[in-house]
């Protein structure tokens, strides 16, 4: 079905629901990559007025991939709540937007209407939104998730270690991990990008780091980021296992170009819940996602970049995940072209994420060849921050010398929570402070005993 | 009143940096409140300084030219449909083919060859000035000795990985070789690629090709890379493929495309 609006006697036609969609969004590289940006600012602004007058109804009515062609829109419309549907059914999707910004919709309500939401839904009024309402409604958002710790509560804010090494040298690693913990990094998990998937390999790191948790009674949870294939065998190998991780997309052929399916993401979840590592809760998939990786995989149907990325987070809440993270700027500047771009883009996962009930995290990060620096992420770390981001990076210098980009330090997680006044996960706090890392004003100590016993049982190891 | 700081040590080190040497990341950097010293912001800007300069860098064509004439073998210098380095951020589409002049000279002839070899600068035309020459003064005697024919060279400038497959194609190779100037990471301004694809033609993508990556002073030497090449080009011509079924045992981190 065809949608019109007219501005000055001139009527913009936009052909069908994915076209009002792609061309009402912000503009960023990827859409005009893919040929489905509007032609002009006007046509942008006639495309988000249009969409704003749309019933919620709509979304239910037309598919913008067919339900024959694709299990990730056969998931979303399976598995959608008509019931908790029927308390905003009424609404347009401005009046969504005016809605989800009063007062009425509160951390409980919104909690309770998750699976009332699509994603073509909340990417919709993600669209017509300024990035302070993305902040101030995600912000009102709570998803908390347990493995080993509690990720996700109001007023914390937390990171993944990641200690890469471009050999995967276990002593680099390692050395990179104590840093980490004495900057108060790893509550959400340490995690580590292998440099290669061979599974024995994986295997050694795995025990690294299992060895690291149990033998300083660490509360957080690992993981090794290789292809779920090579994680569930080693599973059955008996491998300490924590959290599974795997990179997913929005449509069915985006996964099957990173190898997978929704069969192969239940066979993992089922085979990680098998081991039951979980002290406090049993969270235990591990999702990244990415604006760009559909098109990159020639797999996004001509929907745009954003709604294919929310399409990701309908296959990541089916599996109850501990930690997603939108790697935001590390797909290149071909999706997502400067500072500012990628500013929106992580704004409105974070915002899409939380409203589907994710515990949502993101990777604030460049590459060299978008155009920005430090002072960009410095802007969106404060700005994410503010919107109750559950966790980010924590990247020894902001400089991955495996991934060859720019994330966040160790440093800038201390300076978002000194500036907001947030804290680590609870049980991870107790145990910084029970070492001396970290007193109870949230400083860092640097000179202590457990410092002392870490290096010299590294070192002499 | 402020009292007057003779103290000049104001930021705190870490007693843990005896384990930087176990690592190049940037760990035990010290703090002032939660914060790093000027002097590690001022490493870190200048890193990033030549990372972005090694993107907006310019091909050394006259001295390439000149440095390739002495393989004696032809040279092509060509041009991808991304007319400039801003085009080519935004359109990796464009960066895959060849100009419509660039494919004139490289009018079909009934001459076919094992190899062709083409040079791109990619991200880092300072990785393609550093080190193209000196992998190939190892790479290409090796090739000759072992009969190997060589197509012309194509020298193409903003080219991508798969621009190559276009270039090759038309000279009748049987397989590509492109080497190519990576994404400059902080502390690997000048990385180059080389990427090894059996039967390139128009439309392949990464799973049909095999990776070098890191080839650099600091990285993967010239002689083991050239080595790795070499045995990949024979085992690619001996099997007939490339790609993820063709092993090796090569650390390829990430992939242009």
């Amino acid at each position: 079905m065809a949608y019109k609006y007219t501005v000055h006697n001139h009527i913009y036609t936009f052909n069908d629901l994915k076209a009002l969609l792609a061309k009402a969004t912000p503009y960023r590289s990827g859409d005009a990559l893919a040929g489905l940006t509007a032609d002009s600012y006007e046509e942008r602004i006639a495309a988000q007025i249009c969409l704003a007058d749309l019933p919620l109804s709509t979304f239910l009515n037309e598919t913008i991939i067919p339900y024959e062609d694709d299990e990730v829109t056969r998931l979303i419309v399976d598995t959608h709540d008509k019931k908790s549907f029927s308390l905003i059914e009424s609404f347009t999707v401005g009046e969504l937007r005016d809605w989800l910004l009063s007062d009425a919709a509160d951390t409980h309500t919104l909690q309770q209407l998750q699976f009332a939401f699509t994603p073509e839904i909340v990417a919709a009024v993600s669209k017509i939104m300024r990035n302070q309402d993305l902040i101030i409604i995600a912000q009102k958002c709570e998803i908390v998730t347990h493995f080993r710790n509690t990720i996700g509560l109001k007023k914390r804010f937390s990171t993944r270690l990641q200690p890469n090494h471009p050999t995967d040298d276990t002593k680099g690693i390692a050395a990179s991990i104590i840093d980490g913990l004495l900057y108060a990094s790893g509550d959400a998990v340490i995690g580590i990008n292998p440099a290669t998937d061979n599974p024995a390999h994986v295997h050694l790191l795995l025990n690294l780091l299992d060895a690291f948790i149990s033998k300083f009674s660490i509360p957080t949870q690992a993981c090794v980021l290789a292809h779920l294939t090579t994680t569930i065998e080693l599973i059955n190998k008996n491998a300490p296992v924590d959290l599974v991780f795997q990179s997913i997309g929005g449509t069915e052929k985006t996964n099957s170009s990173f190898g997978i399916n929704l069969s192969m993401l239940k066979e993992a979840n089922d085979a990680a819940l098998s081991l039951n590592r979980g002290t406090i809760g049993n969270n235990v998939m591990y999702f990244e996602t990415g604006q760009g990786s559909s098109l990159s995989a020639n797999a996004n149907h001509s929907v745009d970049q954003q709604t294919c990325e929310v399409r990701a987070y309908a296959v990541a809440r089916h599996f109850k995940p501990h930690l997603v993270n939108s790697v935001v700027g590390f797909i290149g500047p071909e999706y997502l072209y400067d500072g500012k771009q990628i500013t929106r883009a992580a704004l409105e996962d974070h915002f899409c994420g939380k409203l589907l009930g994710l515990p949502m995290g993101v990777d604030i990060c460049y590459t060299n060849h978008a155009e920005a620096d430090q002072d960009d992420m410095d802007n969106l770390l404060l700005l994410l921050g503010a919107a109750g981001c559950n966790f980010i990076m924590g990247v020894p210098g902001a400089d991955d010398i495996m991934l060859n980009y720019q994330s966040t330090s160790f440093h800038d997680a201390l300076f978002v929570r000194k500036v907001l006044g947030l804290k680590p996960a609870p049980e991870f706090e107790s145990w910084l402070m029970q070492h001396d890392i970290m007193d109870d004003k949230g400083n860092i100590l640097t000179s202590h005993k457990f410092q002392q016993h870490l290096t010299e049982k590294f070192i002499s190891a | 009143m402020i009292e007057k700081v003779n103290d000049k040590k104001i930021v705190i080190a870490n007693e843990w940096s005896a384990l930087k040497k176990f690592t190049d990341a940037r760990i035990a950097l010290g703090k002032t409140g939660v914060s790093v010293s000027l002097k590690e912001v001022l490493k870190f800007k200048m890193a990033h300084a030549h990372a972005r300069d090694a993107v907006f860098s310019l091909l050394n064509i006259d001295e390439l030219i000149k440095q390739l004439s002495s393989f004696r073998l032809p040279v092509y210098l060509l041009k991808s449909k991304a007319a400039d380095k801003h085009i080519y951020l935004r359109r990796p589409d464009l960066g895959r083919q060849l100009s419509d002049d660039s494919v004139n000279q490289l009018s079909s002839t009934n001459i076919t060859y094992d190899v062709s070899i083409s040079i791109t600068n990619g991200l880092s035309a300072t990785a393609i000035n550093n080190h193209a020459m000196q992998l190939l003064v190892l790479l290409i005697p090796m090739l000759a000795s072992s009969n190997i024919s060589i197509a012309p060279i194509c020298l193409i400038e903003n080219g991508r990985v798969a621009v190559a497959d276009e270039a090759a194609s038309l000279l009748n190779a049987k397989i590509s070789i492109i080497l190519i100037g990576e994404r400059p990471g902080l502390s690997s301004p000048d990385s180059l690629g080389a990427y090894i694809t059996y039967n390139p033609k128009v439309g392949l993508t990464d799973e049909a090709r095999n990776c070098i990556s890191n080839i650099r002073k600091e990285g993967l030497q010239y002689k083991q890379a050239a080595d790795k090449t070499f045995y990949l080009i024979k085992e690619a011509l001996r099997l007939k493929l490339s790609g993820v079924t063709l092993k090796e045992n090569s650390d390829d981190t990430f992939k242009l495309s």
